[in-house]
């Protein structure tokens, strides 16, 4: 029973460490520009296309699948910036969505018409299939990677935004606008750098989802709520409040589906609107 | 003194003006009769337009009129939908009475879920309304024993209308039935509008911070256009469900409630026409692109939305009212 009930709450773990990788782009997009980003599964989407076509057309191996998966979202991001977001940064919040939700049902389509609309498998090496034996438990090694995976990119995003420059002009930028445009800084310029990071960061969960979520055209669509669950619970552009959310949310979501499966997904729409009506600016948020 | 007496007068002025029918209005709704005699095979078309179409003109109260996005709209179209269904399977399918009962369902629905959305904003309101939504086709789609889960409900029968018009497969009284209703709604959603009530909601949108200063309630109007809104969603759900004689789960989508935005803001939202103008070319659109290639309907969807976006703010009926040189929306 206590077996089960770690076992559960491990894979719950690893489940909210991956939403974590997927979402905090948009966590940092939404609380930095304030941009309602609906498609951002699209860059996670892509992320996974590249990383599936890459294995199979190139034989590249998994592992350095994952960098041109970031790389691939990140380019594809600036593009779309550049292009359609730039001029919408002003816009209402219906403008936004509607953009953006038109620009999920392009990829969607654009998927479906490369790729087709089956799942697309993913071939893993030797050294992260299977379980390891641990304290008297079997974890899975995917799993375990996907965590540590998360860990050194929170720390990696903690340490950029507290110790670097870029990082205190990104919270000059996002405490006062005006006056950081006032003391010379770029921030069209620290935006664009950091959608493209965000969005590149989607990109690498896409490639890292496939093993356990799998990969189709509608991938865009499923899981764009978990991101703004993520998002909204952990509150805007707080990477800590991201990494929380996302770990409950995670264990919430295997624990309901374990213990209660007869609710399916109904318990964490339900979290959701609790904690929002309780607190509507999330956990963490500021404002 | 004088002039004090003249800002008093001009909103009853501004709304009497507005309530007068323009010739356009006219010629429009005879223009919906046409299909009786020009397009006599695509009457069951029609009726699914005329449908949609008064579930576009109920997003168009909350999201034009009052300014609240909503991306879970079609929660009250599927409960319409799902009350009139079961109603009929329980073996009562007199349409009428049916309607109505479906109606207040809805509006009860809307009315409870209120006071949750007149509580958030921005992107908490965008979640919530995203979140209902979802929980309720949730909801629908465990409770298999009720709503027949993901395979619909079936068995859905409907008696004659007024005990004279049986539902016939060419959809002559399926069109005339939802047409008519449209029209009642549509004369009753007009009449809120260009009331003092719809002229507060304007308010509302355009300054939200001002409105208490002038000791306007804007949760409790808020909250009884939600109401209405949700009431005419389920009106419209209810149509669906009674003319198909079939529900599907898919009625409480969220696709369901994005394609819904998609119309109205295509049309041209906060403009009563724009969700009618909307639906027809939406509804129109889909069944000759998705004749041509199903899998695709999804691309040219969002390619028209990001052109509205980009190049059409106001929608199809506000570009062609900048055109002929009209005033804004209203």
């Amino acid at each position: 029973m206590l077996g089960h009930l770690f076992g559960v709450l491990f894979d719950g773990l690893a489940y909210g460490m991956l939403l974590f990788v997927l979402s905090v782009g948009l966590s940092v997009t939404l609380g930095l520009m304030n941009f309602v980003n609906l498609a951002h599964g699209s860059f996670a989407m892509l992320g996974g296309y590249v990383c599936v076509t890459l294995m199979r057309q190139a034989q590249w191996p998994f592992l350095v699948t994952l960098p041109a998966s970031f790389l691939a979202a990140a380019a594809a991001s600036v593009a779309l910036e550049r292009a359609l977001y730039r001029r919408l940064y002003r816009a209402s919040d219906l403008d936004q969505v509607l953009m953006t939700i038109g620009v999920v049902f392009v990829s969607v389509a654009v998927a479906a018409y490369l790729y087709g609309t089956t799942q697309q498998p993913v071939e893993l090496p030797a050294f992260l299939r299977g379980n390891v034996h641990l304290v008297g438990l079997d974890l899975g090694r995917y799993r375990l990677f996907l965590i540590s995976t998360a860990v050194v990119i929170t720390v990696a995003l903690m340490l950029s935004i507290e110790r670097t420059r870029w990082g205190a002009q990104i919270r000059a930028a996002v405490d006062n606008q005006r006056m950081a445009r006032g003391l010379g800084i770029d921030v069209d310029g620290v935006f664009a750098v950091t959608f493209a990071i965000g969005s590149g960061l989607a990109g690498l969960g896409g490639a890292l989802a496939i093993e356990m979520v799998g990969l189709d055209p509608s991938f865009a669509f499923k899981y764009l709520v978990y991101f703004l669950i993520v998002v909204s619970l952990g509150g805007l552009g707080s990477i800590t409040g991201s990494f929380a959310a996302a770990a409950l949310l995670g264990i919430s979501d295997v624990a309901g589906k374990y213990y209660i499966p007869e609710f399916g997904a109904f318990l964490i729409y339900l979290v959701m609107i609790t904690f929002l009506l309780w607190r509507p600016a999330g956990l963490f948020g500021r404002r | 003194m004088m002039k004090a007496a003249n800002l008093v007068a001009l909103p009853h002025q501004h709304l009497a003006a507005q309530r007068r029918w323009q010739p356009l209005e006219t010629a429009f709704w005879a223009a919906t009769l046409l299909p009786f005699w020009l397009a006599p095979t695509h009457l069951v078309l029609a009726s699914q337009i005329a449908i949609t179409a008064l579930f576009a003109l109920s997003l168009d109260l909350i999201l034009g009129y009052a300014g609240l996005i909503s991306l879970g709209h079609a929660a009250f179209f599927g409960s319409g939908a799902y009350c009139a269904g079961l109603i009929a399977r329980a073996g009562w399918g007199e349409p009428l009475s049916g309607l109505l009962v479906a109606t207040a369902v809805a509006a009860v629905f809307g009315y409870a879920s209120s006071f949750i959305i007149v509580r958030v904003n921005h992107l908490a309101l965008i979640m919530v309304t995203l979140g209902l939504g979802l929980m309720l086709y949730e909801a629908a789609n465990r409770a298999g024993w009720l709503t027949g889960g993901d395979d619909g409900l079936q068995g859905v029968s409907i008696w004659p209308i007024l005990g004279r018009f049986d539902f016939d497969l060419y959809g002559y009284s399926a069109y005339g039935y939802s047409l008519a209703v449209l029209f009642v709604s549509f004369l009753f959603a007009r009449r809120v509008i260009n009331s003092p009530f719809g002229l507060s909601l304007r308010a509302i949108r355009e300054n939200r911070a001002r409105m208490p200063a002038l000791g306007a309630p804007i949760r409790a109007r808020l909250r009884t256009v939600y109401t209405i809104a949700a009431a005419l969603a389920g009106t419209a759900g209810a149509l669906s469900a009674q003319t198909t004689q079939f529900v599907a789960l898919e009625t409480l989508s969220f696709q369901r409630s994005a394609e819904l935005l998609v119309m109205l803001v295509l049309g041209g939202a906060g403009r009563l026409y724009g969700g009618l103008a909307g639906a027809i070319i939406f509804m129109v659109a889909r069944d000759q692109l998705a004749d041509l290639n199903p899998q695709y309907w999804y691309f040219w969807l969002g390619l028209m939305l990001i052109v509205v976006v980009s190049f059409l703010p106001n929608g199809i009926l506000g570009g062609l009212a900048a055109l002929l040189g009209e005033r804004g929306r209203q």
